[in-house]
């Protein structure tokens, strides 16, 4: 598959919200205003795509068991790669990393671009506990780990790169179809969140349609 | 003692009225046997991040404890990622990279935030075992909604002949995929701020 098919598949078909059900909390939690919205998909897909490097550097050089682990090319006299599988710790690892690069970007955004940190900024701890940034960063491996170095690198960024921009664009459809539903007449039971669910059903299955594109 | 552990399974139900973890809710549902997998492996993670919040709370410097919160959290996770690919491959396999997303799961840092850091230890073991089990319950409920309407079957044995892909009647394969879990949740909420209002509107 090309690279432009996967991207494509990775934004419409198999988009994070609507086909593999992550990052629900923010789609439903931000998407009453558009602005808001806009914001925090902007600052998914820079922190995914960031968070999709970082992790698979971490998992090629400190957690796979290859020649490029660190642990083996320090202390690897005499023993084998395999004596050097923390994949174990994949989970522990990746949690951290996320945390801390989220609050590296914050203090940076802070620093050097306040214009940009006063848009962004209120979104971005909430990201930590996005499960859609940790998803991108476990489905990469489990997608991608098996390839050659420099393939699985560029499709690894790919997929940090679409899953964010098929996050941006659901949460962007659905902020402006809440918009509309605030002056609609809907059921009283049905009001706010359960109303948000049943659209969100609806995007879900005409995304589904999606699905001829790449065959 | 007792009322710590029946409000997350009823009034603070963590994934009907407070809205959290949603993402496992919807994506794991679509068998019985998943939903109660995720279920064990959730309260499980709960109860013991719970347990060691309140009892090292007071160790904990206040400034750092998220990331100490999220570390207790991933150990237990990692914990139940290495029983079940142990002992239950398949159900690891059917859940996939949502057993490893319990760390990020809002219910468990929720929890140890709002309640384990606060209380003693064997309240706030109580309130795990509630949340978790209000979790479980809720995840069930989807779950038996959408096996039994989907793929006509019930723990993976069929009802009818007549209710298969073979018979008079065809199950709904939409709903064992993503937009039934979003319409059966949207009931579901909507079944409960119906019956929250028909309450609110009856002569005391």
């Amino acid at each position: 598959m090309s690279y432009a098919l996967l991207f494509i598949s990775i934004v419409l078909i198999n988009n994070f919200v609507l086909a593999k059900f992550l990052g629900l909390c923010p789609f439903i939690g931000v998407s009453r205003r558009r602005p808001e919205a806009m914001g925090m998909g902007y600052a998914v897909i820079f922190v995914m795509a960031m968070a999709s490097a970082v992790t698979w550097a971490a998992y090629f050089y400190l957690l796979a068991p290859t020649k490029a682990n660190v642990f083996y090319r320090i202390m690897g006299e005499g023993r084998t790669p395999a004596d050097f599988d923390f994949t174990y710790l994949q989970t522990i690892v990746f949690i951290l990393v996320i945390a801390t690069l989220v609050q590296l970007v914050e203090m940076f955004l802070m620093k050097m671009v306040p214009a940009l940190y006063k848009s962004l900024g209120i979104y971005l701890p909430l990201i930590t506990t996005n499960c859609a940034v940790l998803g991108v960063a476990l489905l990469n491996i489990k997608d991608f780990s098996r390839l050659s170095p420099a393939e699985s690198f560029f499709r690894t960024v790919l997929q940090g790169l679409g899953g964010g921009v098929g996050f941006l664009l659901v949460l962007f459809l659905m902020s402006g179809i809440r918009e509309r539903l605030d002056r609609a007449e809907v059921p009283p039971a049905l009001k706010g969140v359960p109303i948000a669910f049943i659209c969100a059903a609806l995007m879900a299955l005409a995304f589904m349609g999606f699905l001829g594109l790449v065959k | 003692m007792f009322k710590e552990f029946k409000k997350g399974v009823f009034a603070e139900n963590p994934v009907l009225v407070l809205l959290l973890g949603l993402c496992p809710t919807l994506a794991i549902s679509v068998k019985v046997v998943n939903a109660i997998g995720m279920g064990a492996a959730a309260t499980f993670v709960l109860i013991c991040s719970n347990v060691l919040v309140s009892a090292a709370g007071r160790f904990i410097p206040a400034k750092i404890r998220i990331p100490c919160y999220i570390v207790i959290i991933a150990t237990f996770v990692t914990v139940v990622e290495m029983v079940m690919g142990a002992y239950t491959p398949e159900l690891n396999e059917a859940l996939g990279i949502f057993i490893p997303l319990i760390v990020v799961n809002c219910i468990i840092l929720g929890r140890a935030e709002a309640f384990a850091s606060r209380n003693g230890v064997v309240a706030s073991a109580l309130d795990g075992l509630g949340m978790g089990l209000g979790f479980t319950l809720v995840l069930t409920l989807i779950a038996f909604i959408r096996e039994v309407t989907g793929s006509g079957t019930f723990l993976g044995i069929r009802l009818s002949g007549s209710f298969s892909p073979e018979g008079a009647v065809a199950p709904a394969s939409v709903m064992i995929m993503a937009p039934g879990a979003f319409v059966v949740i949207a009931l579901i909420i909507g079944a409960i701020q119906w019956r929250r209002a028909a309450k609110l509107k009856r002569p005391v």
